[in-house]
């Protein structure tokens, strides 16, 4: 439909590009006279432009309220190939508007935090210049991101796809100069980069299956013809789910791939909060709920799915544990409830993974935003340290739980809110994560006894780790003087904060067992959506577990002070060799290095060495030295004087008329 | 009428004489010379064996010769005044830039 056609259906409809165009219009003009609006002015910018993004996408959610089956807004065409043909078109649907009040709203609020958060690194990092630049590849996000959910067709996806990618490739890589040995971030950066190159091969080759299959890239044509080229060529359709599984992985971090994503906290931590936690990564389970009419089509594609997920959430949060960088932990944390997702998701339990996707974003944007002030408290404690006391150590890290403890006096509204979204990934009733989480339990439990084991452990694990971190960063005494002497972040920190923590407690009231408005609202566009039902045995094993595990966390780590002058963990001692293994991330990156890196290593050296700079270009260089001795041996007949040009020339003239005469 | 082989072997007898000359003299103005000892002999060829077989031809081309010996001569004494302005000389063995 075109802009006019679709104000018939509904007035708000036409105004669907502007959630790509706002916040592409705020990175303009934060990219062209951003230098002189100062600091709040290109973060007021940046702010507006994802607000008014975020008003869009409520303007679009009540026109859905009124015309629920949507519409499609085609805004131009891409290119025409034949009888393929592929445009830039708007899908207005439920599950779309859905993910674009997700992306804009949380990441407004982030925007907001962002302005008071980067105030203080660009100064800790010595760079106030970066400022602006933070803000455009922030709105560059937020424009690609809404390319991806708003596209209609899985070549646009493509195009958002990438684009998140590069954004977060930029965002991580922030300070690129900064990290270990001055190259640590660039290096994350490039990681996270090479690690999602992977996933989007794999989702590449299901895009070449689908036009191959299908001729088309457009969602409803392909849905519709699923069910017929399921039942002609099921192992086309086996192939294609099982790529864009693989691009699930890469971009929302699921084995075997997750490996980027705890790398990717070198950025600054609203990116952590915004890309690598609320909103980028849920791409993969956005994918997946999108391509559901492709993924029932095949259940041992379903099943792999969310056996990836399940495996993904329990042995993430396996490595939460023995984690001591407060980001790190969260990292792992987001990874385990990816796999949550991705566990629904693949269970065609679609409504579940889209609940607990929006509530993640909220408690974990919470916790990201929080670790961040938390952040900010203690380097600005260790900053005052160092002023009065000259003895300050320069290998402080601020993101180190072991030197915090205490901080629930220091950072009181930080604390509340940030115990708010511990227990709400937590899974403590009746606050959001709890009805959401409870969701794809239950759905588990309906499909298999396994997964639901695996799940549980994994929430279990979840509450142990969110209950050790807090007591690590919150109680106790403060371990270092900087935490001693850290101090609540200002009010444009806060503030997001107390919102998020807001959504975090109310957010269940989206999908509430009885009033199901997220099922209702997302029915419309997705087939065989039945509302899940409450089964209480699960939910109180859940909340059982979620209680015993923060209970388990207190025995450990509440009960008596731990870590005083450097003790070690009071978990090494029981699990021992276990602890030593989670500490280290089971050694996945280092099995990597061993078994992918160094050897494809090797063979770039060899391909760069001894292929290209010794056989390629030795006969391009032995060919051109050939030349080139030759003439040296020729130029001595080049002697200037024209007269022994002239001989030349008659003796060549001699030797043809002799031949001539003589043949 | 004069045997033909006498009028081949003078024409023979320039031509040699003006290769010589080209390829020993180092005074331009001789090369020259020479230069035009070789196209007469040429000219010497054509006229006499235009009026052997009673053709034109041979004659007429004669007259292109000429015309392009002396826009030749016109261009080379140019280029040696240019080249005695630049190198106060006009001595060949000096003239050995463009040597390799």
């Amino acid at each position: 439909m075109s802009l006019f056609e679709i104000a018939s259906v509904h007035p708000f409809f036409q105004l669907v590009p502007l959630v790509v165009f706002l916040p592409v219009l705020g990175l303009l003009i934060n990219l062209l006279v951003g230098k002189y609006l100062g600091e709040k002015g290109i973060g007021a910018v940046a702010s507006l432009a994802t607000g008014g993004a975020f008003a869009v996408a409520v303007l679009l959610a009540i026109g859905l309220g009124q015309v629920s089956e949507g519409a499609t807004l085609t805004l131009a065409n891409w290119m025409t190939v034949g009888d393929f043909s592929v445009n830039w078109s708007f899908r207005i649907d439920t599950l779309s508007v859905l993910m674009m009040l997700v992306v804009s709203g949380v990441g407004m609020l982030i925007h907001i935090y962002s302005i008071g958060y980067m105030h203080s690194d660009v100064r800790h990092n010595e760079d106030p210049g970066r400022f602006r630049r933070f803000f455009v590849y922030l709105n560059l996000f937020i424009a690609f991101m809404m390319v991806l959910v708003s596209s209609d067709n899985f070549l646009m996806l493509f195009v958002g796809w990438e684009g998140v990618g590069l954004c977060s490739y930029l965002l991580i890589g922030f300070w690129f100069e900064k990290g270990a040995d001055g190259i640590g971030n660039a290096k994350a950066a490039k990681k996270a980069f090479v690690v999602n190159r992977i996933g989007d091969f794999g989702l590449l080759i299901a895009l070449f299956l689908l036009f191959h299959n299908f001729g088309t890239l457009n969602f409803a044509e392909i849905f519709e013809q699923a069910p017929a080229i399921a039942a002609a060529a099921p192992g086309a359709i086996m192939a294609i789910t099982l790529f864009m599984l693989l691009g699930v992985t890469g971009k929302s971090a699921q084995l075997p791939l997750y490996v980027w994503l705890p790398d990717a906290m070198a950025g600054p931590t609203p990116v952590s909060a915004l890309i690598h936690a609320a909103t980028m990564v849920t791409a993969g389970v956005y994918l997946v709920a999108r391509s559901q009419a492709l993924y029932v089509e095949v259940p041992a594609a379903q099943n792999i799915v969310m056996w990836v997920g399940a495996l993904t959430a329990f042995f993430a949060a396996t490595i939460a544990v023995g984690q001591n960088d407060i980001k790190k932990v969260l990292a792992y944390s987001t990874i385990s409830q990816l796999g949550f997702m991705v566990t629904a998701v693949g269970m065609g339990a679609t409504v579940a993974g889209m609940f607990h996707l929006t509530t993640h974003a909220f408690f974990k944007a919470l916790l990201f935003l929080g670790a961040g002030s938390v952040i900010l408290g203690v380097e600005h404690g260790h900053a005052q340290a160092n002023q009065h006391a000259e003895h300050g150590h320069d290998s402080f890290d601020p993101q180190d739980m072991r030197e915090m403890g205490g901080l629930r006096k220091r950072m009181p509204l930080t604390f509340i809110v940030y115990l708010l979204g511990a227990l709400t990934l937590a899974g403590i009733a009746p606050l959001a994560g709890f009805f959401s989480k409870d969701e794809i339990l239950a759905a588990a439990n309906e499909k298999s006894i396994a997964i639901y084991a695996l799940l549980t452990a994994a929430a279990f694990l979840t509450a142990f780790y969110m209950g050790r971190q807090l007591l690590m960063v919150f109680f106790g005494k403060p371990r270092s003087v900087a935490s001693e002497k850290a101090s609540e972040s200002p009010l444009l920190v806060t503030l997001p904060l107390v919102v998020l923590a807001l959504l975090s407690v109310f957010g269940g009231a989206l999908n509430l067992p009885g009033s199901h408005i997220l099922e209702t609202w997302l029915e419309h566009t997705l087939e065989g959506v039945t509302p899940g039902h409450f089964v209480l045995t699960v939910a109180l094993i859940s909340l059982a577990v979620a209680l015993l595990g923060l209970l388990l966390a207190w025995l450990v780590y509440g009960r008596k002070p731990s870590f005083e002058n450097g003790q070690p963990d009071p978990l090494r001692k029981p699990l021992n060799g276990l602890f030593t293994a989670l500490e280290n991330k089971w050694w996945v990156d280092e099995l990597y290095n061993t078994v992918i890196v160094r050897p494809y290593d090797a063979v770039a050296r060899f391909s760069a060495g001894v292929i290209d700079q010794g056989i390629i270009d030795g006969l391009i260089n032995g060919m051109g030295s050939m030349v080139g001795s030759l003439a040296k041996a020729w130029r001595r007949y080049q002697n200037g004087y024209v007269r022994s040009y002239a001989l030349t020339i008659v003796v060549g003239v001699v030797l043809v008329i002799t031949y001539l005469v003589l043949r | 009428m004069m045997p033909m082989s006498y009028f081949i072997g003078l024409s023979i007898l320039m031509f040699a004489m003006g290769i010589l000359g080209v390829l020993l003299r180092r005074n331009p103005l001789i090369v020259f010379m020479s230069l035009e000892l070789m196209f007469n002999s040429a000219n010497l060829l054509f006229v006499a064996f235009s009026a052997y077989h009673h053709v034109l031809d041979g004659q007429l081309f004669v007259f292109f010769v000429m015309t392009t010996a002396a826009a030749e001569v016109a261009v080379g004494l140019a280029l040696i005044v240019a080249i005695f302005k630049a190198k106060r000389t006009i001595d060949l063995d000096q003239m050995s830039s463009l040597k390799g």
